[in-house]
C-alpha cells in the first residue's frame, strides 16, 4: 500500500533502488517515492517525443515486447505500441479475437506459451480483475498492467497524475474529483490509490448505485450530489459511463444521468476558476461531459492526457527492462 | 396581502396532545400562527361555530384522481399511484398528473420503481422529481428481483426519496385472491398465507439496513408485518408504515358471500390480525391511514370474485370511518391528525398538515358526530364499490379551505 500522502523519498536512492519492481502490475503496490520516481522519468520522453527531429531511441533494440489484448482497447493499445517502437523494441500485438484463447486455451496456458517464446517485457490488458497477476506469476520477465476487469490501470494514473503535475506544480492540497462509474472503474481505483499517496484530497462522486462500498479506504471522500462535490475543486476527471450501466440496471438512462452528472459549464463553474478537467476517454459527449468543456483550450487537458500517455509508458518500459538490459545500477 | 383568521373553532392539532380552543390566521396562502394567538384587526374572521378544525387530509397512495370524492371526504391533497393505464414512468405523465385537480386539489404524483413498473429496469427517478413526483412507488405488486430493489432503494436514497413499497411476496402470493384460512377454504378460493406479507417485509427492512434508505410500506395488514416494523423502528431504520380503514374493520369474513366490494390487494386478514393492525394503531406502529381510493365501475366488479379486480372507493368514508378509532379510543384527535395529515405530508416533503407557520392553508372543518349512512348507489366517488355499503356512520367535513380560499 502506498504510504499515507507524499512521503519523501529516503535519502540517497539510487539505481534500483528508486524502482525495485519486476512488474508494474498495481499502484497499490507502489511507494509515494517510486511513483514520483516514473513521472520524473516520463518528463524526459515528453521533451524527446516533442523535439523537431526525434531521434529513433534505440535503448530497448532486440527486445521482444508482447501486447497481450484479452480485451478490446484501442487508445491503449496504440499507446503501448507507439512507446515501445520508439524505444526500438519489436513490438507484436496478440488480440483475443484472434488468439487461441477463442479456441478454449485457458489463461495460463497461454501465459506458459508467451513465456517459452522469450519475450523481454509483456503488457496485458484483461476484462477480470486480477487476471495479469496470473499471468505474471507464470512468465519470467517483467509485465505492465494495462487494465484488469475493474481493478487496476496503472500507467493511466500515473498519466492523470504527470497531466496535472505538470498544470498544477504538485499534489499537496489539490482538490481532485473523480466523477463516474467508480464501482467498476480501475482508472478510478488507480486514480484514488495515486493520488492519496501523492497527498492530494481526492472526491469520489457517483449516483449511490455506481459507488463502492468502504470507498474511503481507498483515500476518497464519497459524495452523492456532484454539485456539493465540485465546490472549490482543483481538478475534475470525468469517468465514461459504459452503455450497458445506463439501461436501468444501475441509472435509468443516458439523459438522466446527465442532468444529475454531467459536467456542464453550470456545475464547472462550482469548482475554482482554473480547475483542470480531465477524461480517460473515449467521451459519451452530451453524457458524462458536454462537448464545449471538453474541447475548452484552457480548461481541458484531455488531449494532453494522451499524449503524457506514450510518454509514462516508455518510461515505465525503459525502467523495467533496465536490469534484463543489464543499465548500471539496475541489474 | 389578504388576512383571515378562523376562530371559534376546536383546533385538532397534530402535534397537540388535546383538542384545543384556538384560532388560525392565515395570510395569503400560507398558515401564520394557530393555537391561542391575538387576532390582528385587520383580518377577515371566519367562525368555525364550534367545529372540529383540522389540516385538510393528505391521502398517501390513490389510484385516481376523483376530486368530488377527496372534496366529500376532506381530502385535499392526495399522492397518485403510478400504477394508470399509463404508468408514471415518464416526466412527461407525473407534470401531467400535477394538474390534476389545481387549483382546488393538489395531485402529487409518485414516481414509478421502474419502467412500465415491469420491476425491472430503473424509471427516470430523478427527472420524474424534477416534474414533480414526490416519492417513488414499486405499485401494486413488490419488485420480485432483490438487486433491483436495492439499486431502487439506494438510488431514491441519493435524491432523498422514499419508496414506497408493496409488502407482498410474489411468489407466494402469486393470483391468490384471498387470505388462506377458513373463510378461503370454504368459499375455494385461491389464497396465499398471511407471511407473505412478513416475507417481502422482512426483505425490504434488510435491504433498508443496508442501504440506508427510506421506504413506507404503504398497507400492513398482519401482526407478524407490524412486528417487524416495530422492531425496525427500534432500530432507528427509516421505516414508516401505513394501513387503510379495511383492515381495520373487517376481517375475512366480509368475503363470505364472494362480495367482490371487499376483494382488496392485500386480502382481507384473520380477526387475530385485525386486531393486531388496531393494536399497531394505538401503539404508534401505524404512520398513515390511507384510503386507497380504487373505484372500480361495474364492469370490474360485477365478475365472479376471482375475476374482479381488487379495490375500493375509501376516500368518502376515510374520515368517518378513521373517527371510530378516536371514538375507541384507540388514538385521541390530535394523534389522528398526525395519521391523516402531518405524517403523509412530512412522508412526501411537503410543507402541509400542520398548523406550523408556513404550512399550506389547508384546512377542514368537521362535525365528528354528524350522522350519516354509506350508500354505494349515492357516492360522489366515480364508482361506489365500499364494502362499507349501508353502514351508519359518524363524521362529515363542513367546509374545506385549499390555499387560504375556501372551496
Amino acid at each position: 500500500m502506498p504510504e499515507t500522502h507524499s512521503a519523501p523519498s529516503p535519502t540517497g536512492l539510487s539505481g534500483r533502488e528508486n524502482f525495485p519492481h519486476r512488474d508494474l502490475l498495481a499502484i497499490s503496490a507502489l511507494k509515494p517515492w517510486e511513483i514520483r520516481f516514473l513521472l520524473d522519468e516520463a518528463e524526459h520522453w515528453v521533451a524527446v517525443n516533442r523535439a523537431a527531429s526525434r531521434k529513433h531511441d534505440d535503448r530497448l533494440a532486440g527486445l521482444t515486447q508482447i501486447n497481450a489484448f484479452f480485451e478490446n482497447s484501442t487508445r491503449t493499445l496504440l499507446s503501448f505500441e507507439i512507446a515501445g517502437k520508439r524505444l526500438g523494441a519489436d513490438v507484436v500485438n496478440m488480440h483475443a479475437a484472434t488468439s487461441s484463447v477463442k479456441k478454449g486455451e485457458t489463461l495460463i496456458d497461454t501465459a506458459v506459451t508467451l513465456n517459452a517464446m522469450r519475450a523481454d517485457v509483456i503488457v496485458i490488458r484483461h476484462g477480470s480483475s486480477g487476471a495479469v497477476r496470473l499471468i505474471a506469476d507464470k512468465v519470467d520477465c517483467p509485465v505492465l498492467n494495462a487494465g484488469d476487469g475493474w481493478h487496476e490501470h496503472p500507467t493511466q494514473a500515473l498519466l492523470d497524475a504527470l497531466t496535472i503535475r505538470r498544470r498544477k506544480g504538485g499534489f499537496e492540497g489539490l482538490i481532485v474529483v473523480i466523477c463516474g462509474d467508480v464501482l467498476h472503474s480501475r482508472v478510478a481505483r488507480s486514480n484514488m490509490l495515486c493520488l492519496a499517496a501523492l497527498g492530494a484530497q481526492v472526491r469520489a462522486i457517483a449516483p449511490p448505485t455506481l459507488m463502492p462500498e468502504c470507498v474511503e479506504a481507498m483515500g476518497a471522500t464519497r459524495f452523492t450530489d456532484f454539485n456539493a462535490g465540485l465546490e472549490g475543486a482543483d481538478v475534475v476527471m470525468m469517468l465514461r459511463l459504459q452503455n450497458e450501466r445506463m439501461d436501468g440496471a444501475f441509472i435509468p438512462s443516458p439523459r438522466e444521468y446527465h442532468m444529475l452528472y454531467g459536467l456542464t459549464p453550470e456545475r464547472l463553474a462550482r469548482a475554482k476558476p482554473d480547475a483542470l478537467v480531465m477524461h480517460p476517454g473515449p467521451m459519451n459527449r452530451g453524457v458524462e461531459i458536454t462537448s464545449g468543456i471538453a474541447d475548452h483550450p484552457e480548461r481541458s487537458a484531455i488531449t494532453e492526457q494522451v499524449e503524457m500517455g506514450v510518454a509514462v509508458r516508455m518510461a515505465c518500459m525503459d525502467v523495467l527492462t533496465r536490469s534484463a538490459r543489464k543499465v548500471e545500477g539496475w541489474a | 396581502m389578504s388576512r383571515i383568521a378562523i376562530t371559534n373553532g376546536r383546533l385538532a392539532d397534530p402535534a397537540g396532545t388535546a383538542i384545543a380552543e384556538g384560532a388560525i390566521l392565515i395570510e395569503g396562502d400560507t398558515i401564520v400562527a394557530a393555537g391561542a394567538i391575538a387576532i390582528p384587526a385587520d383580518a377577515q374572521q371566519i367562525d368555525a361555530a364550534g367545529l372540529v378544525v383540522a389540516p385538510g387530509l393528505i391521502d398517501l397512495g390513490v389510484f385516481k384522481t376523483d376530486k368530488p370524492a377527496f372534496h366529500f371526504g376532506g381530502i385535499t391533497r392526495a399522492a397518485l399511484m403510478p400504477d394508470q393505464s399509463a404508468p408514471l414512468d415518464d416526466p412527461g405523465l407525473i407534470r401531467e398528473a400535477t394538474r390534476g385537480g389545481k387549483p382546488d386539489f393538489w395531485v402529487h404524483p409518485i414516481a414509478a420503481a421502474t419502467r412500465g413498473l415491469e420491476g425491472r429496469e430503473m424509471a427516470e427517478i430523478g427527472m420524474m422529481q424534477v416534474a414533480g413526483a414526490k416519492a417513488v412507488s414499486t405499485g401494486r405488486q413488490w419488485i420480485a428481483d432483490s438487486g433491483v430493489m436495492m439499486r431502487v432503494l439506494s438510488y431514491a436514497a441519493g435524491l432523498g426519496l422514499t419508496v414506497i413499497a408493496h409488502a407482498e411476496d410474489g411468489g407466494i402470493a402469486g393470483k391468490a385472491v384471498a387470505t388462506t384460512g377458513e373463510t378461503a377454504t370454504r368459499l375455494g378460493l385461491s389464497a396465499a398465507p398471511a407471511c407473505a406479507e412478513a416475507m417481502a417485509i422482512a426483505r425490504d427492512l434488510a435491504l433498508v439496513r443496508h442501504t440506508g434508505a427510506a421506504i413506507h410500506f404503504r398497507l400492513v395488514s398482519t401482526k407478524a408485518g407490524f412486528d417487524l416494523i416495530r422492531a425496525a423502528k427500534a432500530e432507528e431504520l427509516k421505516v414508516s408504515c401505513g394501513i387503510s380503514p379495511a383492515y381495520l374493520f373487517l376481517s375475512d369474513l366480509a368475503v363470505t358471500d364472494f362480495r367482490t366490494f371487499a376483494r382488496l390487494s392485500p386480502p382481507l386478514r384473520s380477526e387475530d390480525d385485525r386486531q393486531a393492525c388496531l393494536q399497531a394503531v394505538a401503539d404508534g406502529t401505524v404512520d398513515v391511514i390511507t384510503s386507497s381510493h380504487d373505484p372500480r365501475g361495474p364492469e370490474d366488479k360485477r365478475l365472479p370474485f376471482a375475476d374482479a379486480s381488487p379495490g375500493m372507493a375509501g376516500a368518502e368514508t376515510l374520515l368517518a370511518l378513521s373517527l371510530n378509532l378516536v371514538r375507541n379510543g384507540h388514538v385521541s384527535m390530535n394523534r389522528l391528525m398526525a395519521l391523516l395529515c402531518a405524517n403523509p405530508a412530512r412522508i412526501l416533503g411537503v410543507s402541509a398538515g400542520t398548523f406550523a407557520a408556513q404550512s399550506a392553508a389547508d384546512i377542514i372543518f368537521i362535525d365528528p358526530d354528524a350522522p350519516w349512512q354509506v350508500d354505494s348507489a349515492k357516492m360522489a366517488a366515480a364508482a361506489g364499490n365500499t364494502p362499507f355499503d349501508r353502514l351508519p356512520v359518524q363524521g362529515r367535513v363542513r367546509r374545506i379551505m385549499k390555499g387560504g380560499q375556501f372551496l
